[in-house]
């Protein structure tokens, strides 16, 4: 009787397991509603978050190890420099409606995303030059894809392309990812069902993914998002600021993860718009290299990471976070806090400090103002400290804060600013950042869309860049991208702050979740993800 | 107990006065100068009220918060009751078409979308404004937006001054028109003005702490009495520094303390 016992407590357990295992409900927040559910749209994070946990795509970077994973494609071959490609797809495909995924779907959604009359942000990354993309399908599951010219990082561009189906009816259509969304209500949640021909099985032979739905609370409001998560009715919070990780780790210490630096940095940059409406004065200080590089020695960034970010930062020495360990250039150091220094170089270029104030050449007392987002207290905090560190070497600096769409047109239409403070994400690969770098980038901060480069270090800079995305071999592309990052931490085109570490918290409920500094970072192996009961 | 209570309000206001003119006299340090050793430290001997998130004494900002706020949300409680006195006055003393087309513009005024308007007044303004000129503005644009609502009630009590007793009195003594109304109206309406001047004051600090997050408020590192209770938005703060929840206190004793001084003065006579 009492063997019975045992054994069916042992089946009961058993079973619980596997329900555990292969049921749930995984619930996290959406900053805002998805501005759209078509893959291919995607220009707004609610809309990625979507489509990271629906899409299938044919090559998956793994966010932990930083490595390109076999998806929907079993195996591929990039070859001439990095204008084709060959797919081989995985046998038995099929989108959540059951339909066949075959190569005839993956090529009608390539000539999709790169239709002109579509706009997809995501095509975007595929034009590398003028002429068409040729794509022949030789079986139903074997795909070449020609561009007319080399397209850098190829094959971690697949990572951003969902697979659509050719022959989906209007409405919501068929996916190839973990999940497909059910239900959406506008300003309330979005509602994700497993997608049951999802190919991918777990090493046990498991069927993923484990969690049964997925439910995208819709919420702005970020204390109210972190009451939830105490509460249990949120399983994570992906972005976690210094004081509200302080919190937590005081509450329950093992909720919370410190990634270390993330990719994403913080700069300061002067306007360097020749027609910008600044007086002239200050538009010669900020040409001036010296006066730059005089900036970054005078702001004390080990300050602002152990103040603002109450250590979790690092001070930035350039466009490369150090926990990019491929590409970043270790022989960089960030410019170390010595205000001595900093008026030696000002000396250098006729500037003098006369009491508390800094003179330029010609006597006019050096002073501008710094904008940034209002409602921001780390970027108001940081700037208040700046304020202080400058005070030192004598310059005057105003605290300006703006709404984001204001601040968005001062600096890149009117350009009626001085200076400005705001963050910047990078990718994992330079070519992520090819529209900062290039002078005739919209997002080439100090100088928008030269018509020509200004100076001799921005041609440089251009031309080291376009070698970058023209090479296939890493090693190639590493030297021109550690010359980029010298060049542009010798010039101080901006005044690279600090990288800011990527926290997060994670509810004890949810199993296999481990956190990486990519986004995004809680829920890269979604399938993974099981929430216990 | 009143008499207590008159004693703390004039003890309070007159610390008040004295944070407005002298604020050196009741502060040692600087309110920007950051002590980064000494971030969120306790209250102690060197800082009576501990100190802020990048080290600044926190006892010197709300003397100098409470100064900038006071000063400015009086002089904006003052240009709003007087433009409520005005206009509702006269729509309340005129009547007819002239009562209803203010109404109506009134009514127009208080539905107007100002958020808007506050945010393109922000991105209009040049950059060079000093920490104070923007003040000026900021509490400048609240008394010329503020005054809307207590016109309404202004109107409402003039309107019922007029058929009053007194004034059918006054008439029938020969006086008349602006004479009638400044010498006999305007003195019994001031409970009503006091009490519109007194609840427009910390709505106007509060309203400051607002356009804080647009951008439109006091400047680092200027302090103001809205940006010190900006940091009580975060709950955390309540139990790990309590006496952070100072300004907050302050600003509710000022306000009761003036409230008390003219409701006894008003008992008084």
């Amino acid at each position: 009787m009492k063997s019975i016992h045992r054994v069916c407590t042992c089946q009961a357990l058993f079973l619980l397991g596997v329900f555990a295992q292969s049921s749930g409900e995984l619930r996290f927040c959406l900053r805002s509603d998805p501005r759209t559910f078509d893959p291919q749209l995607v220009d707004d994070e609610s809309s990625e978050v979507v489509r990271y946990l629906t899409a299938g795509v044919l090559i998956r970077l793994n966010r932990s190890t930083q490595q390109l994973e076999p998806a929907l494609a079993a195996s591929w071959r990039v070859s001439e420099k990095g204008r084709q490609i060959d797919f081989k797809l995985r046998p038995n495909l099929r989108f959540s409606d059951g339909t066949p995924l075959t190569a005839d779907d993956v090529a009608w959604t390539i000539h999709r995303i790169l239709s002109p009359a579509l706009h997809s942000p995501v095509g975007d990354a595929f034009r590398s030059g003028p002429g068409d993309v040729e794509t022949h399908v030789s079986a139903p599951d074997a795909l070449t894809v020609r561009f007319p010219a080399p397209v850098s990082a190829l094959a971690l561009q697949f990572d951003q392309m969902a697979i659509e189906c050719r022959h989906a009816a209007k409405g919501q259509p068929p996916v190839a990812g973990p999940f497909a969304v059910a239900e959406y209500k506008g300003g309330n949640y979005v509602l994700l069902k497993r997608n049951e021909h999802y190919w991918k099985r777990a090493a046990d032979g498991h069927t993923l993914p484990y969690a049964a739905t997925v439910r995208l609370d819709i919420q702005q409001n970020r204390d109210l998002e972190a009451l939830w998560f105490r509460r249990g009715q949120i399983h994570f919070i992906g972005k976690l600021d210094p004081e509200l990780y302080d919190v937590l780790s005081r509450e329950s210490p093992a909720s919370v993860h410190d990634s270390g630096p993330s990719l994403d940095w913080l700069q300061l940059w002067f306007n360097q718009v020749p027609s910008a409406p600044i007086p002239a004065p200050r538009k010669a200080w900020f040409a001036s290299n010296a006066f730059r590089r005089a900036i970054s020695f005078a702001i004390n960034r080990e300050d602002i990471c152990r103040v603002v970010y109450h250590g979790h930062a690092k001070p930035a020495a350039g466009p490369v976070s150090p926990s990019n360990k491929l590409w970043f250039n270790a022989a960089l150091k960030p410019d170390s806090h010595s205000p001595a220094h900093a008026l030696e170089l000002l000396a250098s270029e006729g500037f003098r400090k006369r009491g508390d104030t800094l003179f330029d050449p010609a006597g006019t007392a050096v002073e501008f103002s710094i904008v940034t987002n209002s409602g921001n207290r780390i970027h108001e905090r940081m700037l208040t400290m700046i304020q202080q560190d400058l005070a030192v070497i004598g310059i005057r600096v105003r605290i300006v804060t703006l709404d984001f769409p204001s601040l968005i047109e001062r600096i890149t239409k009117t350009f009626d600013y001085d200076a400005c403070l705001l963050p910047i994400s990078g990718g994992l690969d330079p070519s992520d950042q090819m529209n900062l770098w290039l002078s005739s980038g919209a997002q080439h901060e100090w100088y928008p869309q030269e018509p020509r480069p200004a100076t001799a270090w921005e041609a440089e800079v251009d031309g080291l860049m376009r070698v970058q995305a023209s090479q296939t071999e890493d090693k190639a592309r590493k030297v021109a991208w550690d010359r980029v990052q010298q060049i542009v931490h010798d010039r101080v085109p901006s005044v690279f702050l600090v990288n800011p570490d990527a926290m997060c918290a994670v509810s004890p409920k949810l199993r296999n979740a481990t956190p990486a500094l990519v986004w995004p970072q809680v829920f890269w192996n979604d399938d993974q993800l099981a929430v216990s009961p | 107990m009143i008499r207590v209570l008159t004693v703390a309000a004039y003890a309070t206001l007159l610390l008040s006065v004295l944070a407005c003119v002298a604020p050196t006299v009741l502060t040692r340090s600087s309110y920007q100068q950051q002590d980064r050793e000494n971030t969120n430290a306790a209250p102690s001997a060197r800082f009576p009220l501990g100190t802020d998130d990048l080290g600044r004494d926190r006892f010197t900002r709300l003397v100098y918060g409470a100064r900038t706020s006071l000063l400015l949300a009086c002089a904006a409680a003052l240009l709003s009751t007087g433009i409520a006195t005005l206009v509702g006055g006269i729509a309340g003393w005129i009547g007819g078409g002239v009562e209803r087309t203010v109404l109506w513009g009134i009514d127009l005024f208080i539905s107007l979308p100002w958020l808007f308007l506050l945010l393109s007044v922000r991105a209009l303004l040049p950059f060079d404004v000093s920490p104070g000129s923007s003040l000026a503005i900021t509490f400048l644009l609240l008394g010329l937006l503020g005054w809307a609502s207590p016109a309404r009630i202004v109107r409402a009590r003039v309107r019922s001054f007029v058929t009053s007793d007194f004034v059918l009195q006054a008439r029938a003594c020969g006086s008349s028109g602006i004479r009638l109304f400044v010498r006999q109206v305007l003195p019994n309406m001031r409970p009503v003005l006091m009490a519109q001047f007194f609840v427009s004051l910390p709505l106007f600090v509060l309203s400051e702490a607002n356009l804080g997050v647009l951008g439109l408020g006091v400047a680092e590192p200027l302090p103001s009495l809205g940006s010190l209770l900006r940091e009580l938005q975060q709950y955390s703060v309540l139990n790990s520094r309590p006496w952070a929840v100072l300004p907050a206190v302050v600003l509710t004793c000022v306000v009761a303390s003036l409230y008390t001084l003219v409701s006894r003065s008003e008992a008084r006579q």
